[in-house]
């Protein structure tokens, strides 16, 4: 039988829209079908807590739902000040899309290794 | 007016005297395993005589949130009052299986994999509940986890003072300049809390947070 790793494409465009449950659950959606999310752009910090927050309380509650592995990647932070205003001023208009989150299901994606300019996702041997 | 322009100046005078004998919320936040409660009784040893709770090498040890009331620091003549919040490791992923790795029967490990799930939200609702934080990482791991990330930009977001506590230097794969090198925006204090290695390094860079 083969086996299939399914990783979707949520561009920004789809959650700039909604508010914070919204986006949690839609991306919570993926990651319950057994899906790896990669996001475009980054959640706001208090959606990242909230999104630990709801997979926690799923967690023993739905049959096989280990948590999740959540990784974020963003350009290196800068000293400059003209660059900061540039990045203040796209943020601004057009919202966080400069990082990439991918969030996967803890039982497929054992580890997810970060390091400042690398993602590793480490999968679960199954 | 000129009632308020005198009290003002008592306030400025013995505030100004008393201002280093403060009540302080102080949480312990982090991954699992970090040595959060170990730091924590270090204090809570160091300074009230007793410790606040048990430490094992089983991840998740502590699933509830444990204070510690009216423990009076000094240090170098400095004094503070802590209200020690010691909270359950902060994770994305909790899986009963890990627990069992570590001798526990497959109830066991449920029921603790539960109790840590609570633990971990619970933790998160007293980040509305502290005035600063002490952020304790594992020196021997990476620090560039998306938990210790989200923990730190949380505490950012809320404005509260942090200092990151660099646990476990008395092992050989200790890299403190590694997490100085992931946080560079905060004071990082290597330690050993399990031996009581770097604490009065610790201590004089709480009262300096605290200040």
């Amino acid at each position: 039988m083969k086996k299939t790793l399914t990783l979707q494409f949520v561009p920004y465009a789809e959650i700039i829209n909604l508010n914070s449950v919204e986006r949690i659950r839609k991306l919570l959606k993926v990651v319950l079908a057994n899906e790896i999310v990669l996001l475009q752009g980054k959640l706001k910090i208090d959606e990242e807590t909230r999104l630990i927050e709801d997979t926690m309380a799923l967690v023993g509650n739905l049959r096989g739902f280990k948590g999740v592995e959540l990784a974020v990647l963003s350009p290196k932070a800068t000293k400059d000040p003209f660059e900061k205003i540039k990045r203040g001023l796209v943020k601004a208009l057009v919202g966080e899309q400069d990082s990439i989150t991918i969030i996967g299901p803890a039982s497929i994606v054992r580890e997810i290794k970060r390091d400042p300019n690398k993602i590793q996702l480490l999968l679960e041997k199954k | 007016m000129v009632i308020k322009a005198i009290t003002g100046f008592f306030a400025r005078l013995f505030g100004g005297i008393f201002k280093e004998k403060r009540n302080v919320k102080l949480g312990f936040y982090g991954p699992p395993n970090a040595g959060k409660t170990s730091l924590a009784n270090r204090i809570c040893k160091d300074f009230a005589g007793e410790e606040l709770g048990k430490v094992t090498r089983i991840p998740h040890e502590t699933r509830e949130v444990q204070v510690k009331e009216k423990v009076e620091i000094n240090h170098k003549g400095r004094k503070l009052t802590l209200k020690i919040v010691d909270t359950p490791g902060i994770a994305t992923k909790i899986d009963y299986e890990d627990f069992m790795r570590f001798g526990l029967n497959e109830k066991e490990a449920k029921k603790r994999a539960k109790e840590a799930t609570k633990g971990v939200i619970d933790a998160i609702k007293w980040l509305n509940d502290v005035d600063a934080v002490v952020v304790v990482l594992d020196a021997t791991q990476n620090p560039y986890s998306q938990v210790n990330i989200t923990i730190i930009g949380n505490l950012v977001a809320r404005k509260l003072p942090v200092l990151i506590a660099a646990n476990k230097t008395d092992l050989r794969k200790a890299d403190v300049k590694r997490v100085e090198a992931a946080f560079p925006e905060y004071d990082v204090i290597g330690l050993s809390a399990k031996f009581g290695k770097n604490v009065d390094d610790f201590y004089e860079n709480l009262f300096n947070l605290l200040k």
